[in-house]
Protein backbone atom coordinates (compact mmCIF):
# COMPACT_ATOMS: atom_id res chain seq x y z
CA UNK A 1 0.00 0.00 0.00
CA UNK A 2 1.34 3.42 -0.99
CA UNK A 3 0.50 6.20 1.47
CA UNK A 4 0.59 9.76 0.21
CA UNK A 5 -0.83 13.17 1.12
CA UNK A 6 -2.44 13.53 -2.31
CA UNK A 7 -2.83 11.35 -5.36
CA UNK A 8 -3.06 13.11 -8.71
CA UNK A 9 -4.83 11.38 -11.57
CA UNK A 10 -3.45 12.69 -14.85
CA UNK A 11 0.07 13.80 -15.80
CA UNK A 12 -0.95 16.58 -18.19
CA UNK A 13 0.06 20.21 -17.59
CA UNK A 14 -2.54 20.72 -14.87
CA UNK A 15 -1.56 17.56 -12.99
CA UNK A 16 2.13 18.48 -13.18
CA UNK A 17 1.66 22.02 -11.90
CA UNK A 18 -0.69 20.80 -9.16
CA UNK A 19 2.10 18.46 -8.04
CA UNK A 20 4.45 21.46 -7.98
CA UNK A 21 2.04 23.40 -5.79
CA UNK A 22 1.57 20.47 -3.38
CA UNK A 23 5.31 19.96 -2.96
CA UNK A 24 5.89 23.67 -2.55
CA UNK A 25 3.61 23.79 0.50
CA UNK A 26 5.25 20.71 1.97
CA UNK A 27 2.85 17.93 0.99
CA UNK A 28 3.92 14.82 -0.85
CA UNK A 29 2.10 13.41 -3.83
CA UNK A 30 2.19 10.74 -6.53
CA UNK A 31 0.82 10.84 -10.06
CA UNK A 32 -0.98 8.12 -12.02
CA UNK A 33 -1.54 8.31 -15.78
CA UNK A 34 -2.84 5.80 -18.30
CA UNK A 35 -0.48 7.02 -21.02
CA UNK A 36 3.03 5.61 -21.15
CA UNK A 37 4.51 9.10 -21.03
CA UNK A 38 4.19 12.39 -19.15
CA UNK A 39 2.32 15.32 -20.72
CA UNK A 40 -1.28 14.29 -21.38
CA UNK A 41 -3.00 15.82 -24.41
CA UNK A 42 -0.06 18.21 -24.91
CA UNK A 43 2.23 15.30 -25.68
CA UNK A 44 -0.24 12.87 -27.22
CA UNK A 45 -2.35 15.17 -29.40
CA UNK A 46 -0.28 18.24 -30.20
CA UNK A 47 3.41 17.91 -29.24
CA UNK A 48 4.46 20.06 -32.23
CA UNK A 49 1.64 22.58 -32.27
CA UNK A 50 2.47 26.03 -30.93
CA UNK A 51 0.52 27.38 -27.93
CA UNK A 52 0.30 31.17 -27.57
CA UNK A 53 -1.63 31.74 -24.35
CA UNK A 54 0.56 30.51 -21.53
CA UNK A 55 1.24 33.56 -19.33
CA UNK A 56 4.76 34.93 -19.81
CA UNK A 57 5.52 32.35 -22.50
CA UNK A 58 4.80 34.02 -25.86
CA UNK A 59 5.00 30.77 -27.79
CA UNK A 60 5.77 27.14 -27.02
CA UNK A 61 4.81 23.73 -28.32
CA UNK A 62 2.97 21.06 -26.33
CA UNK A 63 6.23 19.21 -25.93
CA UNK A 64 8.16 22.29 -24.78
CA UNK A 65 5.47 23.12 -22.24
CA UNK A 66 5.63 19.57 -20.89
CA UNK A 67 9.43 19.64 -20.71
CA UNK A 68 9.35 22.96 -18.85
CA UNK A 69 6.80 21.68 -16.36
CA UNK A 70 8.87 18.54 -15.79
CA UNK A 71 11.89 20.79 -15.20
CA UNK A 72 9.93 22.87 -12.73
CA UNK A 73 9.17 19.82 -10.56
CA UNK A 74 12.73 18.42 -10.85
CA UNK A 75 13.69 19.67 -7.35
CA UNK A 76 11.00 17.44 -5.91
CA UNK A 77 10.89 13.71 -5.69
CA UNK A 78 7.58 12.86 -7.32
CA UNK A 79 6.71 9.30 -8.15
CA UNK A 80 4.94 8.70 -11.46
CA UNK A 81 2.87 5.61 -12.17
CA UNK A 82 2.54 5.54 -15.96
CA UNK A 83 0.55 3.13 -18.14
CA UNK A 84 -1.84 2.66 -15.24
CA UNK A 85 -5.45 3.63 -15.05
CA UNK A 86 -7.20 4.37 -11.77
CA UNK A 87 -10.06 1.91 -11.66
CA UNK A 88 -11.50 2.24 -8.18
CA UNK A 89 -11.82 4.96 -5.55
CA UNK A 90 -13.40 3.98 -2.23
CA UNK A 91 -13.82 5.75 1.11
CA UNK A 92 -12.26 4.13 4.18
CA UNK A 93 -12.44 6.24 7.33
CA UNK A 94 -10.75 9.58 6.63
CA UNK A 95 -8.93 8.20 3.61
CA UNK A 96 -9.59 7.22 0.04
CA UNK A 97 -8.39 3.83 -1.12
CA UNK A 98 -7.43 4.01 -4.76
CA UNK A 99 -6.80 0.96 -6.96
CA UNK A 100 -5.12 1.02 -10.36
CA UNK A 101 -5.40 -1.30 -13.35
CA UNK A 102 -2.11 -3.00 -12.42
CA UNK A 103 -3.31 -3.71 -8.91
CA UNK A 104 -1.43 -0.94 -7.10
CA UNK A 105 -3.23 0.43 -4.04
CA UNK A 106 -2.92 3.93 -2.60
CA UNK A 107 -4.17 5.32 0.70
CA UNK A 108 -4.65 9.07 0.71
CA UNK A 109 -6.90 11.73 2.21
CA UNK A 110 -6.86 13.66 -1.08
CA UNK A 111 -7.51 12.60 -4.66
CA UNK A 112 -7.05 15.26 -7.34
CA UNK A 113 -8.55 14.40 -10.71
CA UNK A 114 -6.65 16.23 -13.44
CA UNK A 115 -7.90 13.89 -16.10
CA UNK A 116 -8.51 16.18 -19.08
CA UNK A 117 -11.19 14.55 -21.19
CA UNK A 118 -10.51 11.14 -19.68
CA UNK A 119 -7.89 8.49 -20.11
CA UNK A 120 -6.38 7.65 -23.46
CA UNK A 121 -7.46 4.25 -24.74
CA UNK A 122 -6.82 2.61 -28.11
CA UNK A 123 -9.49 3.14 -30.75
CA UNK A 124 -11.09 -0.14 -31.63
CA UNK A 125 -12.58 -1.76 -34.72
CA UNK A 126 -16.16 -0.76 -35.45
CA UNK A 127 -16.97 -4.46 -36.06
CA UNK A 128 -18.55 -5.49 -32.77
CA UNK A 129 -17.55 -9.18 -32.93
CA UNK A 130 -13.89 -8.15 -32.62
CA UNK A 131 -14.46 -7.90 -28.86
CA UNK A 132 -14.79 -11.68 -28.70
CA UNK A 133 -11.21 -12.08 -29.94
CA UNK A 134 -9.66 -9.12 -28.15
CA UNK A 135 -6.37 -9.84 -26.38
CA UNK A 136 -6.32 -13.35 -27.86
CA UNK A 137 -6.06 -12.77 -31.57
CA UNK A 138 -7.13 -9.12 -31.96
CA UNK A 139 -4.68 -6.59 -30.50
CA UNK A 140 -4.32 -2.81 -30.41
CA UNK A 141 -0.73 -2.87 -29.19
CA UNK A 142 2.02 -5.46 -29.20
CA UNK A 143 3.63 -6.82 -26.07
CA UNK A 144 5.31 -9.94 -27.40
CA UNK A 145 6.03 -10.11 -31.11
CA UNK A 146 7.16 -13.74 -30.90
CA UNK A 147 3.58 -15.01 -30.91
CA UNK A 148 3.25 -13.90 -34.55
CA UNK A 149 6.15 -16.02 -35.85
CA UNK A 150 5.10 -18.24 -38.73
CA UNK A 151 1.51 -16.96 -38.55
CA UNK A 152 -0.64 -14.77 -40.77
CA UNK A 153 -1.13 -11.28 -39.35
CA UNK A 154 -3.58 -8.69 -40.75
CA UNK A 155 -2.60 -5.15 -39.84
CA UNK A 156 -5.03 -2.23 -40.14
CA UNK A 157 -4.06 1.44 -40.15
CA UNK A 158 -2.15 4.03 -42.14
CA UNK A 159 0.23 5.62 -39.67
CA UNK A 160 3.70 4.86 -38.38
CA UNK A 161 2.60 2.11 -35.97
CA UNK A 162 0.86 0.13 -38.73
CA UNK A 163 3.73 0.62 -41.20
CA UNK A 164 6.52 -0.10 -38.70
CA UNK A 165 4.88 -3.31 -37.53
CA UNK A 166 4.11 -4.40 -41.08
CA UNK A 167 7.81 -4.09 -41.94
CA UNK A 168 8.97 -5.74 -38.72
CA UNK A 169 6.54 -8.66 -38.72
CA UNK A 170 7.04 -9.38 -42.44
CA UNK A 171 10.41 -10.89 -41.49
CA UNK A 172 8.85 -13.89 -39.79
CA UNK A 173 5.13 -13.77 -40.59
CA UNK A 174 2.77 -13.53 -43.52
CA UNK A 175 1.52 -9.94 -43.39
CA UNK A 176 -1.62 -8.32 -44.81
CA UNK A 177 -1.66 -4.54 -44.55
CA UNK A 178 -5.10 -3.00 -44.94
CA UNK A 179 -5.84 0.72 -45.10
CA UNK A 180 -8.91 2.78 -45.98
CA UNK A 181 -7.19 4.86 -48.67
CA UNK A 182 -4.15 4.87 -50.97
CA UNK A 183 -2.24 7.49 -49.00
CA UNK A 184 -0.43 6.65 -45.81
CA UNK A 185 0.59 9.19 -43.20
CA UNK A 186 3.71 7.44 -41.90
CA UNK A 187 7.34 8.35 -42.46
CA UNK A 188 8.31 8.30 -46.15
CA UNK A 189 11.25 5.93 -45.59
CA UNK A 190 9.01 3.33 -43.92
CA UNK A 191 6.40 3.77 -46.61
CA UNK A 192 9.05 3.15 -49.31
CA UNK A 193 10.10 0.01 -47.48
CA UNK A 194 6.49 -1.21 -47.27
CA UNK A 195 6.05 -0.68 -51.02
CA UNK A 196 9.29 -2.52 -51.71
CA UNK A 197 8.18 -5.44 -49.55
CA UNK A 198 4.78 -5.40 -51.25
CA UNK A 199 6.46 -5.64 -54.66
CA UNK A 200 8.53 -8.56 -53.42
CA UNK A 201 5.35 -10.24 -52.24
CA UNK A 202 6.36 -10.10 -48.59
CA UNK A 203 3.47 -7.82 -47.63
CA UNK A 204 0.00 -8.13 -49.15
CA UNK A 205 -1.26 -4.60 -49.49
CA UNK A 206 -5.00 -3.86 -49.57
CA UNK A 207 -5.77 -0.16 -49.89
CA UNK A 208 -9.24 1.40 -49.94
CA UNK A 209 -10.41 -1.56 -47.87
CA UNK A 210 -11.99 -1.68 -44.42
CA UNK A 211 -13.02 -4.56 -42.19
CA UNK A 212 -16.67 -5.61 -42.36
CA UNK A 213 -16.62 -8.91 -40.50
CA UNK A 214 -14.59 -11.30 -38.42
CA UNK A 215 -15.13 -15.05 -38.24
CA UNK A 216 -14.08 -17.99 -36.13
CA UNK A 217 -15.60 -20.34 -33.59
CA UNK A 218 -13.14 -20.81 -30.76
CA UNK A 219 -10.27 -19.24 -32.56
CA UNK A 220 -10.02 -16.55 -35.20
CA UNK A 221 -10.20 -17.94 -38.73
CA UNK A 222 -10.77 -15.11 -41.18
CA UNK A 223 -11.79 -11.51 -41.70
CA UNK A 224 -13.97 -9.93 -44.36
CA UNK A 225 -12.84 -6.71 -45.95
CA UNK A 226 -14.73 -4.49 -48.35
CA UNK A 227 -13.40 -1.87 -50.74
CA UNK A 228 -14.77 1.55 -51.62
CA UNK A 229 -15.98 -0.06 -54.86
CA UNK A 230 -17.88 -2.68 -52.84
CA UNK A 231 -15.42 -5.43 -53.68
CA UNK A 232 -15.49 -8.11 -50.97
CA UNK A 233 -12.57 -10.27 -49.90
CA UNK A 234 -12.14 -12.86 -47.20
CA UNK A 235 -8.65 -13.15 -45.74
CA UNK A 236 -7.57 -16.16 -43.70
CA UNK A 237 -5.70 -14.83 -40.71
CA UNK A 238 -4.40 -15.91 -37.31
CA UNK A 239 -4.07 -12.45 -35.82
CA UNK A 240 -5.51 -8.97 -36.40
CA UNK A 241 -3.81 -5.76 -35.32
CA UNK A 242 -5.56 -2.37 -35.31
CA UNK A 243 -3.58 0.88 -35.14
CA UNK A 244 -6.07 3.74 -35.15
CA UNK A 245 -4.48 5.93 -32.50
CA UNK A 246 -5.95 6.75 -29.12
CA UNK A 247 -9.24 8.19 -27.97
CA UNK A 248 -10.12 9.75 -24.64
CA UNK A 249 -12.67 7.93 -22.50
CA UNK A 250 -14.02 9.10 -19.16
CA UNK A 251 -13.89 5.45 -18.08
CA UNK A 252 -14.21 4.38 -14.43
CA UNK A 253 -14.39 8.01 -13.14
CA UNK A 254 -18.10 7.81 -13.97
CA UNK A 255 -18.54 5.24 -11.18
CA UNK A 256 -17.08 7.16 -8.24
CA UNK A 257 -20.27 8.88 -7.14
CA UNK A 258 -19.29 12.31 -8.49
CA UNK A 259 -21.66 14.85 -10.01
CA UNK A 260 -20.90 14.48 -13.70
CA UNK A 261 -22.43 16.64 -16.38
CA UNK A 262 -21.43 16.30 -20.04
CA UNK A 263 -18.29 14.36 -19.20
CA UNK A 264 -17.11 17.04 -16.76
CA UNK A 265 -17.12 17.00 -12.94
CA UNK A 266 -18.87 19.73 -10.98
CA UNK A 267 -16.71 21.51 -8.42
CA UNK A 268 -16.81 24.56 -6.16
CA UNK A 269 -14.49 27.44 -6.97
CA UNK A 270 -12.90 27.77 -3.56
CA UNK A 271 -11.28 24.36 -3.24
CA UNK A 272 -12.20 22.80 -6.57
CA UNK A 273 -13.70 20.05 -4.51
CA UNK A 274 -16.33 17.71 -5.93
CA UNK A 275 -19.45 16.57 -4.09
CA UNK A 276 -17.15 14.03 -2.34
CA UNK A 277 -15.00 15.45 0.45
CA UNK A 278 -11.31 15.06 -0.40
CA UNK A 279 -11.85 14.49 -4.11
CA UNK A 280 -11.01 17.47 -6.27
CA UNK A 281 -11.20 18.03 -10.02
CA UNK A 282 -8.99 20.51 -11.87
CA UNK A 283 -8.23 21.40 -15.48
CA UNK A 284 -10.38 20.50 -18.46
CA UNK A 285 -12.32 17.85 -16.57
CA UNK A 286 -13.89 20.22 -14.01
CA UNK A 287 -16.86 22.47 -14.53
CA UNK A 288 -18.23 25.52 -12.71
CA UNK A 289 -19.95 28.71 -13.85
CA UNK A 290 -17.56 30.59 -16.13
CA UNK A 291 -15.15 27.67 -16.62
CA UNK A 292 -12.62 28.18 -19.42
CA UNK A 293 -10.82 25.17 -20.82
CA UNK A 294 -7.44 26.86 -20.85
CA UNK A 295 -4.17 25.51 -19.50
CA UNK A 296 -3.77 28.65 -17.39
CA UNK A 297 -7.11 27.97 -15.70
CA UNK A 298 -5.89 24.50 -14.80
CA UNK A 299 -2.83 26.01 -13.12
CA UNK A 300 -5.01 28.27 -10.96
CA UNK A 301 -7.40 25.46 -10.08
CA UNK A 302 -4.52 23.17 -9.11
CA UNK A 303 -2.96 25.83 -6.88
CA UNK A 304 -6.20 26.22 -4.92
CA UNK A 305 -6.94 22.49 -4.73
CA UNK A 306 -3.41 21.95 -3.35
CA UNK A 307 -4.12 24.38 -0.47
CA UNK A 308 -7.38 22.57 0.25
CA UNK A 309 -5.44 19.29 0.46
CA UNK A 310 -3.30 20.70 3.25
CA UNK A 311 -6.21 20.75 5.68
CA UNK A 312 -6.99 17.04 5.24
CA UNK A 313 -3.37 15.92 5.05
CA UNK A 314 -2.20 17.95 8.09
CA UNK A 315 -5.32 18.34 10.23
CA UNK A 316 -3.30 19.52 13.23
CA UNK A 317 -1.29 22.17 11.44
CA UNK A 318 -2.30 25.53 10.12
CA UNK A 319 -1.49 26.42 6.52
CA UNK A 320 0.44 29.65 6.19
CA UNK A 321 0.57 31.46 2.87
CA UNK A 322 4.12 32.21 1.73
CA UNK A 323 5.84 33.63 -1.33
CA UNK A 324 8.56 31.70 -3.17
CA UNK A 325 10.63 34.91 -3.28
CA UNK A 326 10.94 35.16 0.47
CA UNK A 327 10.03 31.92 2.24
CA UNK A 328 13.00 30.03 3.68
CA UNK A 329 11.05 26.78 4.00
CA UNK A 330 9.94 26.93 0.37
CA UNK A 331 13.52 27.61 -0.72
CA UNK A 332 14.68 24.63 1.32
CA UNK A 333 12.12 22.45 -0.43
CA UNK A 334 13.29 23.74 -3.79
CA UNK A 335 16.90 23.16 -2.79
CA UNK A 336 17.90 26.74 -3.57
CA UNK A 337 19.97 29.05 -1.41
CA UNK A 338 18.17 31.49 0.87
CA UNK A 339 19.37 35.07 0.95
CA UNK B 1 -26.07 32.74 -40.93
CA UNK B 2 -26.91 29.31 -42.31
CA UNK B 3 -29.52 26.70 -41.46
CA UNK B 4 -27.69 23.45 -40.80
CA UNK B 5 -29.44 20.12 -40.37
CA UNK B 6 -27.79 17.52 -38.19
CA UNK B 7 -29.24 14.03 -38.49
CA UNK B 8 -28.42 11.98 -35.42
CA UNK B 9 -27.94 8.23 -35.57
CA UNK B 10 -31.52 7.62 -34.40
CA UNK B 11 -32.66 9.45 -37.57
CA UNK B 12 -33.84 12.59 -35.77
CA UNK B 13 -33.38 15.87 -37.63
CA UNK B 14 -32.05 18.86 -35.71
CA UNK B 15 -32.15 22.02 -37.79
CA UNK B 16 -30.52 25.08 -36.28
CA UNK B 17 -29.27 28.46 -37.42
CA UNK B 18 -25.53 28.72 -37.04
CA UNK B 19 -23.69 32.04 -37.15
CA UNK B 20 -21.18 32.68 -39.89
CA UNK B 21 -17.65 32.05 -38.72
CA UNK B 22 -18.55 29.27 -36.30
CA UNK B 23 -17.76 25.72 -37.31
CA UNK B 24 -20.33 22.99 -37.91
CA UNK B 25 -18.88 21.31 -34.80
CA UNK B 26 -19.44 24.42 -32.66
CA UNK B 27 -23.00 24.71 -33.96
CA UNK B 28 -23.69 21.20 -32.68
CA UNK B 29 -21.91 21.53 -29.34
CA UNK B 30 -23.48 24.90 -28.50
CA UNK B 31 -26.93 23.54 -29.24
CA UNK B 32 -26.53 20.28 -27.33
CA UNK B 33 -26.87 18.08 -30.38
CA UNK B 34 -25.76 14.63 -29.26
CA UNK B 35 -23.11 12.55 -31.01
CA UNK B 36 -20.40 15.12 -31.64
CA UNK B 37 -17.83 14.87 -28.86
CA UNK B 38 -15.14 17.29 -30.07
CA UNK B 39 -12.77 16.12 -27.34
CA UNK B 40 -9.86 18.28 -28.48
CA UNK B 41 -12.02 21.38 -28.84
CA UNK B 42 -11.51 21.99 -32.54
CA UNK B 43 -7.77 21.42 -32.87
CA UNK B 44 -8.09 18.75 -35.59
CA UNK B 45 -6.34 16.43 -33.18
CA UNK B 46 -8.89 13.82 -32.12
CA UNK B 47 -11.41 12.89 -34.87
CA UNK B 48 -14.36 12.88 -32.48
CA UNK B 49 -16.43 15.47 -34.39
CA UNK B 50 -16.67 13.20 -37.43
CA UNK B 51 -19.73 13.62 -39.67
CA UNK B 52 -20.94 12.37 -43.05
CA UNK B 53 -21.76 15.21 -45.43
CA UNK B 54 -24.74 14.64 -47.73
CA UNK B 55 -23.40 13.86 -51.21
CA UNK B 56 -24.93 16.89 -52.90
CA UNK B 57 -23.11 19.10 -50.41
CA UNK B 58 -19.77 17.31 -50.26
CA UNK B 59 -18.22 19.10 -53.23
CA UNK B 60 -19.77 22.46 -52.37
CA UNK B 61 -18.14 22.93 -49.00
CA UNK B 62 -14.51 24.05 -48.64
CA UNK B 63 -12.06 21.21 -49.33
CA UNK B 64 -10.10 19.34 -46.68
CA UNK B 65 -6.81 20.87 -45.67
CA UNK B 66 -3.63 18.95 -44.89
CA UNK B 67 -4.03 16.74 -41.91
CA UNK B 68 -7.78 16.27 -41.95
CA UNK B 69 -7.64 13.09 -44.05
CA UNK B 70 -4.93 11.74 -41.74
CA UNK B 71 -7.18 12.30 -38.73
CA UNK B 72 -10.10 10.70 -40.55
CA UNK B 73 -8.05 7.48 -40.71
CA UNK B 74 -8.71 7.22 -36.99
CA UNK B 75 -12.41 8.08 -37.10
CA UNK B 76 -15.09 5.50 -36.40
CA UNK B 77 -16.33 3.99 -39.69
CA UNK B 78 -15.01 6.63 -42.09
CA UNK B 79 -16.58 6.81 -45.55
CA UNK B 80 -15.91 8.74 -48.74
CA UNK B 81 -18.12 11.60 -47.55
CA UNK B 82 -16.52 11.82 -44.10
CA UNK B 83 -15.42 15.19 -42.74
CA UNK B 84 -14.34 16.61 -39.41
CA UNK B 85 -17.06 19.10 -38.50
CA UNK B 86 -14.55 21.35 -36.71
CA UNK B 87 -12.98 22.07 -40.10
CA UNK B 88 -16.18 23.21 -41.83
CA UNK B 89 -16.62 26.94 -41.26
CA UNK B 90 -20.17 28.20 -41.63
CA UNK B 91 -21.01 30.92 -44.17
CA UNK B 92 -24.17 31.99 -46.02
CA UNK B 93 -23.18 29.57 -48.79
CA UNK B 94 -23.73 26.66 -46.45
CA UNK B 95 -27.41 27.44 -45.88
CA UNK B 96 -29.24 24.12 -46.05
CA UNK B 97 -26.19 21.93 -45.35
CA UNK B 98 -27.11 18.52 -44.00
CA UNK B 99 -24.74 16.25 -42.11
CA UNK B 100 -25.23 12.79 -40.62
CA UNK B 101 -23.71 12.03 -37.25
CA UNK B 102 -22.21 8.51 -36.96
CA UNK B 103 -23.40 6.01 -34.35
CA UNK B 104 -20.26 6.58 -32.31
CA UNK B 105 -17.20 8.76 -32.29
CA UNK B 106 -14.85 5.98 -31.21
Amino acid sequence: MNKTDALIIGAGPTGLFTAHQLKLIGLNCEIVDNLDKIGGQCIELYPDKPIYDIPAVPECTGEELTDNLINQIKPFDIKFHLSERVDEVKKEGDNWIVKTSTGKIFQTPNVIIAGGVGSFEPRKFPVKECEKFENQSVFYSIKDKKIFEGKTVSIFGGGDSALDWAVELSKNSKVNLIHRRDDFRGAQATLDKVKELANEGKINLFTKFQMTGIKGENKLESIDIKSDDKELKTLKTDYVLGFFGLIMQLGPIANWGLNINKKTIEVDTEKFETNQKGIYAVGDICSYPGKLKLILSGFHEGALAARACFKLARPNEKYRFEFTTSSKSIKDRLGVKSD
Amino acid sequence: MAKITYITHDNKNHTIEVQNGLTVMEGAVQNDIPGIDADCGGGMACATCHVYVKDEWFNKIPKKEDGEEDMLDMAFEPKKNSRLSCQIVVSDDLDGLTVNIPSKQG
